[in-house]
């Protein structure tokens, strides 16, 4: 246990040896990871952000019951003790028929096309403020509007944020396949990286495996250097990200100021950060593995 | 104990060269066995099956017990270790100082970090290379580099050692130290099986001699 120990500790040493040794080299490689990670990492923090706006900036949602066209005063007060009754709304408010009809004249555009009306074609109306509740909730609220008595037809009026929901959907996997892209990208680099230190090192491999190295022994440092390009590479990325949102938001800042809203994109959090970070190590990792693998066989007896 | 049985061994390579053909040979724990013979003659390939650097086309060669025809690829490296091997070239690290460079095995074997420099010292004084310990492997001389491969191939007391023409480009003066080594490390028990052309020197040890011509043995 403590000779496994110490062989681990002994790689990773010398995978440290082995970044400082080229240390031009390698900066420019992590600098390469880290550009390639900063692209998905700072597209995700722009979509975790709208997110979190869209959440925060989403009226309540709001469904209208139209009524059918010779429905009386009486169904209009059934309906609202019926609306009353029922738990879970947030409230509800009556537009009648004549009130819509001003308000479609009062709309710019719109008042010549109802001077021209015969009659008041609009029917009487409640806006119900629903409660808490995703897009299924209010499919089924609707639906049940719908089913009463002297209810023409019901709508969501919250479609827009139905759409802002789907459209940042797309949005993550865009990312996702940006993220798939590059991690293939990263993969490629230290297979690479490693291909060519294999090559350096080709004189010591094949005397380690003379006297008595296993596998094993001769990957480990490879495969530590391979996550220790992955680490490195992440961080530069997130170090990027964090600069250029620190630029972002500065801009941000006025444009934000001249509505009157608060807009400030924030980074990840902490365990996002850090789940990056060993996602970039993984792929060093395996990218060192990939090439350690197709490499090192080559020593072997025949 | 480490035994090397081989029985009608043939190594051919691509291309269809024989290099060793029909060889039955055994050779018992601390013998000390010369293979003589003119190069190309077949010593390094055998000295190769030996280490299970290279696998026999027919026939088995068996050390310890285990047959390096069939033995798979993970228990070569235990097998090796069997084994202290001096090269002809030597096959030093150029980028290592003396003393990492017979630090090697031992880091192989994880041996504990202060018993490895001990012995390493061990190994270097005992082939008088202790004064150069922290000198590269190219300011050293021809007889001094083949010295240090040696204390490399010793460091890990093994219990067979394989030299390949040990005192192949050196003058008679560096080649009756290094045949004396040789023979001191075979007085405490280590099997020693040399291939080497240097008829001198196997007169002065007086081993058992193995002569090999075109790949056959001659009796």
């Amino acid at each position: 246990m403590r000779a496994w120990a110490s062989a681990h500790r002994r790689a990773c040493v010398s995978a440290f040896a082995r970044l400082t040794a080229t240390p031009l080299a390698n900066l420019l490689n992590i600098t390469v990871i880290g550009i390639a990670l900063a692209l998905p990492l700072g597209f995700y923090v722009v979509l975790a952000n709208l997110q979190g706006l869209a959440r925060d900036f989403s009226p309540q949602p709001e469904i209208s019951i139209f009524l059918v066209a010779e429905a009386t005063a009486a169904d209009v007060r059934v309906l609202e003790l019926r609306l009353k009754s029922r738990a879970g709304l947030a409230g509800f408010r009556f537009v009648p028929r004549a009130q819509a009809l001003e308000q479609l004249k009062s709309r710019s555009g719109l008042a010549d096309v109802a001077a021209g009306l015969s009659g008041n074609p609009l029917p009487d109306a409640f806006v119900v403020t629903a409660g808490a509740g995703d897009a299924a909730a209010l499919e089924t609220l609707r639906a049940e509007f719908a089913a009463w008595p002297k209810v023409a037809e019901a709508h969501v009026d919250s479609d827009w944020a139905r759409r802002l929901d789907r459209l940042l959907a797309v949005g993550r996997y865009a990312v996702l396949m940006l993220a798939a892209a590059l991690a293939l990208a990263l993969v490629a680099i230290t297979f690479n990286t490693i291909r060519l230190q294999i090559l350096t090192q080709r004189d010591e491999i094949e005397v380690a495996k003379l006297i008595g190295a296993t596998d094993g022994w001769i990957q480990r440092p490879f495969l530590y250097f391979g996550g220790l390009i992955g680490i490195a590479g992440g961080i530069t990325a997130w170090l990027l990200t964090a600069l250029a949102l620190l630029v972002f938001n500065n801009q941000l800042g006025t444009l934000a100021g001249l509505y009157g809203v608060p807009l400030k994109l924030t980074h990840l959090f902490w365990a996002d950060s850090l789940f990056a970070l060993l996602f970039a190590a993984g792929l060093g990792w395996f990218g060192a593995w990939l090439s350690v693998r197709r490499h090192l066989s080559a020593h072997n007896p025949s | 104990m480490t035994q090397i049985v081989l029985s009608s061994v043939s190594k051919r390579y691509p291309g269809g060269h024989d290099a060793l053909a029909n060889i039955t040979l055994t050779v018992e724990t601390g013998e000390l066995v010369f293979i003589t013979g003119h190069s190309g003659a077949g010593k390094s390939t055998l000295l190769k099956l030996m280490a299970a650097i290279e696998r026999p086309t027919s026939g088995s060669v068996i050390v310890n017990g285990q047959n390096i025809g069939t033995l798979r690829a993970r228990g070569i490296p235990f097998l090796r270790r069997n084994f202290g091997l001096v090269f002809q070239d030597h096959k030093l690290l150029f980028d290592r100082n003396a003393f990492e460079n017979v630090m090697l095995p031992l880091d192989i074997t994880g041996y504990d970090r202060r018993e490895s420099a001990r012995r390493a010292r061990a190994a270097l004084d005992k082939v008088g290379l202790l004064h150069k310990e922290k000198a590269r492997p190219i300011a050293l001389s021809g007889g001094e580099q083949q010295r240090l491969c040696i204390a490399r191939a010793i460091v890990h007391r093994p219990a067979v050692l394989l030299a390949d023409e040990p005192t192949g480009n050196l003058d008679a003066e560096y080649a009756t130290e290094i045949g004396t080594l040789f023979s001191d490390f075979n007085q405490v028990g280590v099997t020693v099986v040399l291939a080497t052309h240097d008829a001198q020197l196997a007169a002065r040890l007086d081993p058992r001699i193995v002569n090999i011509r075109g790949g056959r043995l001659v009796a």
